[in-house]
């Protein structure tokens, strides 16, 4: 369950970074470009520490690159949200905010993680993840309330992604294991700062708040969209093609 | 010669950081420790400055080749993620240096991780001294930099973000 609690933390840092990766060359201007790269790079570095913890608690002799690079669509254990399709800048902003929201408080309640190493990433990473949530609450709010356009497209992407949101407070077997050993966090607790502060940044984002609806679930599980298959054949080529390639 | 933790930290302060190489990596502050092993050897304890740094292990190399120049062999860098790394522990002397290399040193007071919307710190521009700038961009040329502008002189320059 310990190994299965780390995958979940690491899995989603990795696939959201490596989605961001995406934009490299590609940012709207060269400080966008240079700005989404640089938590691209935050995550990956976040879970390169994950998965070297996790490949200690396993005990197997697989390394992180095996945990990242060797691991096939059903065993990857993050949430559907961070594998959705960059789209446009707006539904990359949207995706981002609607995560680091998330990701700032999960970070924030693991600090107290009786486990040592997953405290001390957590207390590493809430510094990098302060930056990201500060970075996409500027840009919701700037495209939100900036012209008719940029505020549809906002708009457009809220709602499409909103339906990927309720998985990041459902608490899987692993999820409700740590809590109750008091190494994972209350999602409850999560939500609660999530709440408050999506609503206060859609809010001066002239942004209107999508209703709950049906809520997508079973990232936590290995039940994916079809997009990781994509990003995974992309990520992994190299070492499967090459084995043996180090970070 | 009996090789001392003194002689050792002297040695490292020749140990450049790959991305900003007029400081040292004493100057940044990510060297921890320094032991002897039982078995011969030393150990060097370092600490990321942020989690992706591509420079760490670089920086590892480095230290390791510099040190074995010196005739001390074998050398472990071990890297520690607890405590986290903050640029309070910069020297004097490396916030010297950096802004003689025209970087904005990290201003001081304690990361406020809390304020969203906190109000900007007052950067002083490295080159004219004026502190009448703006960020450009949070997000610089590495991780541990902020792209700002200078109103007075008008010249771009980069700022070691407080982290
Ligand atoms: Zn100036």
């Amino acid at each position: 369950m310990q190994l299965e609690y780390t995958l979940q933390i690491a899995d989603n840092a990795l696939i959201l970074g490596h989605r961001l990766s995406e934009w490299c060359g590609h940012g709207p201007i060269l400080e966008q470009d240079i700005a989404i790269t640089n938590i691209a790079l935050d995550l990956i570095g976040q879970a390169r520490s994950l998965y070297q913890y996790a490949a200690e608690v396993e005990g197997k002799g697989r390394t992180e690159d095996d945990l990242a690079y060797l691991r096939i669509g059903t065993q990857f254990r993050n949430t559907l949200l961070v594998e959705q399709p960059k789209g446009n800048f707006g539904t990359t902003i949207v995706r981002q905010f609607l995560f680091d929201a998330f990701h700032f408080a999960f970070y924030q309640e693991l600090c107290n993680s009786k486990d040592e190493t997953l405290a001390a990433v957590a207390k590493k990473s809430l510094k990098e993840v302060t930056y990201h949530l500060r970075f996409s609450s500027e840009w919701v709010i700037r495209l939100g309330d900036g012209t008719a356009e940029s505020h549809e497209k906002m708009q457009t992407a809220l709602n499409d992604l909103w339906a990927y949101t309720g998985e990041l407070f459902k608490a899987s077997d692993a999820d409700q294991w740590a809590l109750e050993n008091g190494i994972g966090v209350d999602l409850e607790v999560v939500k609660k700062f999530w709440e408050e502060k999506v609503s206060e940044i859609l809010k001066m984002a002239t942004l209107e708040q999508p209703a709950d609806g049906w809520m997508q679930t079973g990232g936590k599980q290995g039940r994916h969209t079809e997009h990781l298959g994509y990003i995974l054949a992309e990520m992994q080529y190299l070492q499967r093609a090459y084995p043996g390639q180090e970070w | 010669m009996v090789i001392t933790k003194e002689h050792i930290w002297k040695i490292l302060e020749e140990v450049p950081d790959p991305e900003i190489p007029v400081l040292s990596v004493l100057d940044l502050g990510i060297v921890r420790d320094v032991k002897f092993l039982d078995n011969e050897g030393i150990e060097v304890i370092i600490t990321p400055t942020y989690s992706g740094c591509p420079a760490m292990d670089m920086i590892a190399v480095n230290i390791k080749s510099v040190l074995q120049e010196k005739g001390i062999h074998p050398v472990r860098v071990t890297s520690v993620l607890h405590p986290a790394w903050t640029t309070e522990w910069m020297t004097e002397e490396g916030r010297r240096k950096l802004k003689d290399y025209g970087i904005a040193p990290p201003v001081k007071g304690s990361f406020d991780k809390g304020a969203l919307f906190a109000s900007e710190r007052t950067v002083e521009c490295p080159q004219c001294n004026s502190s009448d700038t703006r960020m450009v961009s949070q997000f610089g040329s590495t991780p541990c930099k902020a792209l700002y502008q200078c109103n007075s002189c008008k010249e771009p320059f980069d700022y070691f973000k407080c982290h």
